[in-house]
């Protein structure tokens, strides 16, 4: 898989860890081990925004993983990132910005997953 | 976008006579039709549009619910049905359950905006446990649209 781009938003320690070229989800082990959310910070990039097939299969990640998934959209209380009816209250267009933020087991193959969901462009297929 | 300003009152149905996915979809569509919601009698392409879409992934979304949608040029704002199969059924589902409550929307083409705003307003309802047990004991249209109207003025 690609190295995903990192956002602007990102935590200090992410961009650190992306200034020292490093892969930086490996960084993120140390979080989790302590129990720590991770976040990241996505733009929604798509012309349609994030409609009904990107959130189904956004569940459809979160939900392969044990950790506790959230999406933060400014303005709005945080929703569940394994529910479709969580989800369909973002109302998020092309622009927004959510934070996905991670809680537990496998919480840093769970971003990661669910990064690439975000940033996977379901019109063109 | 609160669910009563684009769900259309006369196309609500309280109790869904079709068994089938397509067979609903078709029965929905034709009650927008009949409530004088599309251009030049476009119906059966606005079923083949949201069947298309189903065919991608089943906009039934889990715990009975489903949203079938679609864009169409036919509408000039976005305009929504809601329906209650009291038997429930089978639509693909992401748990594989029968399906009881669904929201169809149909789109014009190029304002997703609004789209993203009225599936807010649906999951600003069906959120709430207590207005989907109160809605699937619903037994008129008459009764689904209070219930709707109710839920949106207290949100």
């Amino acid at each position: 898989m690609s190295r995903l781009r990192l956002s602007v938003h990102a935590a200090p320690r992410e961009r650190q860890a992306a200034s020292e070229g490093l892969y930086y989800f490996h960084n993120f082990s140390a979080y989790t081990m302590h129990g720590e959310p991770l976040r990241q910070t996505v733009s929604i990039t798509n012309p349609q925004g994030f409609h009904m097939r990107p959130m189904a299969a956004f569940v459809e990640a979160a939900n392969r993983f044990p950790c506790r998934v959230t999406v933060l959209r400014s303005g709005k209380d945080p929703v569940n990132g394994k529910s479709m009816l969580g989800l369909l209250g973002l109302n998020a267009p092309e622009g927004t910005e959510l934070v996905i933020e991670v809680t537990g087991p496998r919480a840093d193959e769970a971003l990661q997953a669910l990064v690439v969901v975000l940033q996977r462009n379901f019109d063109e297929e | 976008m609160r669910m009563s300003e684009f769900i259309i009152r006369n196309a609500i149905s309280a109790d869904l006579a079709a068994k089938d996915k397509e067979g609903i979809i078709r029965e929905m569509v034709e009650n927008l039709r009949l409530a004088g919601n599309f251009k030049n009698n476009e119906s059966e392409d606005v079923v083949k549009a949201i069947l298309k879409r189903e065919l991608l992934s089943s906009t039934g979304i889990g715990d009975g619910v489903a949203i079938p949608h679609a864009k169409h040029p036919s509408v000039d704002r976005l305009v929504g049905a809601v329906a209650l199969s009291t038997k429930g059924v089978p639509f693909d589902s992401v748990d594989n359950d029968p399906v009881f409550v669904l929201v169809m929307l149909i789109s014009p083409q190029e304002r997703p905006s609004e789209h993203l705003r009225a599936l807010e307003g649906v999951s600003r309802c069906l959120k709430d446990k207590e207005f989907v047990r109160s809605l699937r004991q619903a037994t008129s249209a008459q009764q689904i649209w209070d219930l709707i109207c109710v839920h949106d003025k207290s949100a």
